[in-house]
């Protein structure tokens, strides 16, 4: 029974403001992933969440009671560090079951609770080694057992899995995900893998230098970007994007000028926008379709590289103006190297920004 | 499995011609000196005439004279001078040792003007302990002394105290300065150890709401332990020979002379190179005895606790 609101919280270290006002409602049992470049204030945020920094000015409420001032522990959260933050001088078991001592739960009882989750995550062999004789993805796991251990009512992860190879991550990723299920506890996860957000998340809350850019599930940022830096930081490979000008504003949608002067049909919304404007148009590399070259609607460009990777391809093609376009499609490539290729926009593929960022809502 | 032993032998090779000028210089100026030493235990020699030394066996330790004890072992003064050096050894450590840890966990908290305090923290071990021990020498005279003046305008003491000549309070008094010197070198070490340890680990501690005096006995304790018992090492190896501050506080007298003290005596001012030479020989087997348990004791109970 967690649930964790944030109203216009902001985080100053010294004068710099790193967090600008963020508002955002978790909903009990909601798994939520901040994600974002680099320095956006991710770990921030969750660190506020936490309780080991505090909040410059703003709410926090956990489950309805204004929890700024409470320890961590009053909280009830609990939180799993990207460094794993193991004692290194105690076995698995005395780390699992530290936190838990001295309150007022017997012997018998924490060695329980220990052997417990021990036994969920696969640890119960390695209870009596020592953090350096386990490996990295031991490791992790025994974090998340002290966490589980706890039973807090909100789980934090800091990039849980940014030190683990990729077998090993997948393997975690859904064991993280069982959890949730399991637990049935609140989890803010913060990540900048956009497959770690895109898999695990009920919600994503996409940061981009203390601001909050949009919050939605996964697909509705996929297909609803709301502005540029969405658009562009969730899916990869990344969307293209295009310079066009408005050439007619329909009922239906806007027809836009490409670079070089092909007519491009789009079905979005068409407010605040007139002919003549200057836009970004937007398409994801696996929207976008092979067509005959000359064919009318069509943008065609050199072949630069060709990426086979047995399931689907990537073709990178040089477009007007310089701009490298990727087009993704199914199965082995049909094309060569260096010759002309023509692809189609369908127009309920298209997104369209407008010059200050802001998407024009699909119709699509 | 050939290829692996010709790099093994090749290392090992590496290893002993880096080991080399060391073993030498060490065989030189602390082998040779300490077989002299031992050597000369042995014998009836006199600092008047070195070039006519007789071998006497264990004599100098002990012997019987006229059915009468005597030698080094059946002194009483050179017991007393252990006792001295064992107990200026223990109570100056612990105080070091306890302080040092104090100084050391505030210097590692963050704090304005941190780097300032830490270096004068090492203003006293800075200073040559001859010159701190005439500092303090005069700071305690018992006329002129400026810590008598002070006591005596608080009116916390009516008569002036002879710090240094009285036998009850001299040894404390020596032990008083000892502490003052070294304390900083002791939180020094302890500093280093504390800023080993990772920082993570807290912030762990603090989100699963384990109160900070648990954390600084499970966590801090046994993680800075090693670098505490290397300090704790030193410093022991360095009191049981303490010779300088004794010698330049109190005046030569038997309730505060330590093993050092006595082997002087017996070399310098009473000629006997060969008592003299026994008493370091003692003093060298108790060193190395001593360093010996406290590796085995650390060793042990860092095992425990890990
Ligand atoms: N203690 C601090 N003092 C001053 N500035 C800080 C402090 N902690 C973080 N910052 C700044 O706040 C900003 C956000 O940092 P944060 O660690 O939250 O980024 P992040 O989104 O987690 O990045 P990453 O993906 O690299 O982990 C950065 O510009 C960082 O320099
Ligand atoms: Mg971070």
């Amino acid at each position: 029974m967690a649930d964790v609101v944030l109203k216009a919280v902001r985080k100053s270290f010294g004068k710099l403001e790193m967090i600008h006002g963020i508002d955002l409602a978790i909903t009990d049992k909601e798994f939520v992933v901040f994600v974002g470049p680099s320095g956006c204030g991710k770990s921030t945020l969750l660190r506020l969440i936490a309780g080991l920094e505090d909040i410059t000015s703003g709410d926090l409420l956990i489950d309805g009671v204004r929890a700024n001032e409470l320890t961590p522990k009053e909280r009830g959260i609990a939180m799993v560090f990207q460094s794993y933050a193991l004692y290194p001088h105690m076995t698995v078991f005395e780390n699992m079951g530290f936190g838990l001592e001295l309150s007022k739960v017997g012997k018998a009882e924490i060695d329980e609770k220990v052997r417990r989750a021990a036994a969920s995550l696969e640890l119960t062999p390695l209870l009596d080694r020592l953090p350096k004789q386990l490996s990295g993805g031991q490791r992790q796991r025994v974090a998340i057992g002290r966490a589980i251990v706890r039973q807090p009512k909100v789980f934090l992860f800091d990039e849980p899995l940014s030190n683990l190879d990729a077998a090993l991550r997948v393997q975690t990723r859904i064991e993280i995900a069982r959890l949730h299920e399991t637990m049935g506890a609140t989890m803010v996860y913060v990540t900048h893998d956009q497959v770690e957000a895109m898999t695990l998340a009920d919600r994503i809350v996409v940061l981009s230098a203390g601001n909050v850019e949009q919050i939605g599930t996964p697909l509705e940022l996929y297909e609803y970007p709301d502005n540029l830096f969405v658009a562009g930081f969730i899916g990869s490979p990344q969307m293209n994007f295009l310079e066009a000008r408005v050439a007619e504003v329909g009922s239906g949608g806007l027809t836009l000028t490409a670079p070089d002067g092909t007519p491009i049909e789009t079905l979005v919304a068409t407010d605040g926008v007139k002919p003549g404007d200057k836009v970004k148009l937007g398409i994801r590399p696996e929207h976008l379709e092979l067509a005959e070259v000359g064919e009318t609607g069509t943008i065609s460009g050199d072949i630069e590289v060709i990426e086979d990777l047995g399931e689907s391809h990537f073709i990178y093609v040089r477009y007007a103006g310089g701009t490298l376009l990727t087009f993704r499609a199914n199965g082995l490539s049909t094309v060569k190297p260096h010759s002309k290729i023509a692809l189609r926009l369908p127009p309920n593929c298209c997104h369209v920004f407008r010059a200050d960022g802001k998407a024009l809502r699909r119709r699509g | 499995m050939s290829g692996r032993s010709a790099l093994t032998r090749a290392r090992v090779r590496a290893a002993w011609s880096f080991l080399a000028p060391m073993l030498i210089v060490l065989a030189l100026v602390a082998g040779w000196p300490l077989v002299r030493t031992i050597y000369f235990s042995f014998t009836n020699a006199n600092l008047s005439d070195l070039s006519n030394v007789k071998f006497i066996g264990f004599e100098n330790y002990l012997a019987v004279y006229d059915g009468e004890w005597a030698g080094l072992l059946a002194d009483g003064y050179w017991w007393r001078a252990v006792a001295n050096t064992i107990r200026f050894t223990i109570v100056s450590i612990a105080l070091e040792t306890f302080l040092g840890f104090v100084v050391a966990l505030v210097l590692n908290a963050e704090f304005y003007g941190r780097g300032l305090v830490r270096a004068a923290v090492l203003i006293p071990w800075a200073i040559p302990t001859i010159v701190s021990a005439k500092m303090w020498g005069w700071m305690l005279h018992d006329q002129f002394g400026i810590i008598n003046d002070l006591l005596m305008r608080l009116d916390l003491i009516s008569a002036p105290i002879a710090w240094t000549a009285d036998p009850n309070i001299a040894m404390w008094a020596v032990i008083l300065v000892d502490v003052w010197k070294t304390t900083p070198f002791m939180a020094l070490l302890i500093l280093a150890g504390l800023q080993m340890l990772p920082g993570d680990i807290y912030e762990a501690a603090y989100i699963d709401g384990v109160s900070p005096i648990r954390v600084f006995f499970k966590v801090t304790l046994p993680l800075v332990w090693p670098a505490v018992m290397v300090a704790v090492i030193f410093r022991a190896l360095d009191a049981m020979r303490i010779f300088d501050l004794i010698y330049v506080l109190t005046s030569n007298t038997r309730e505060t002379a330590s093993m050092s003290i006595y082997a002087r005596q017996q070399l310098v001012d009473f000629q006997e190179v060969g008592m003299g030479s026994a008493a370091s020989t003692l003093l060298f087997l108790v060193i190395a005895l001593f360093t010996i348990i406290a590796i085995f004791v650390g060793k042990v109970k860092l095992g425990q606790e890990s």
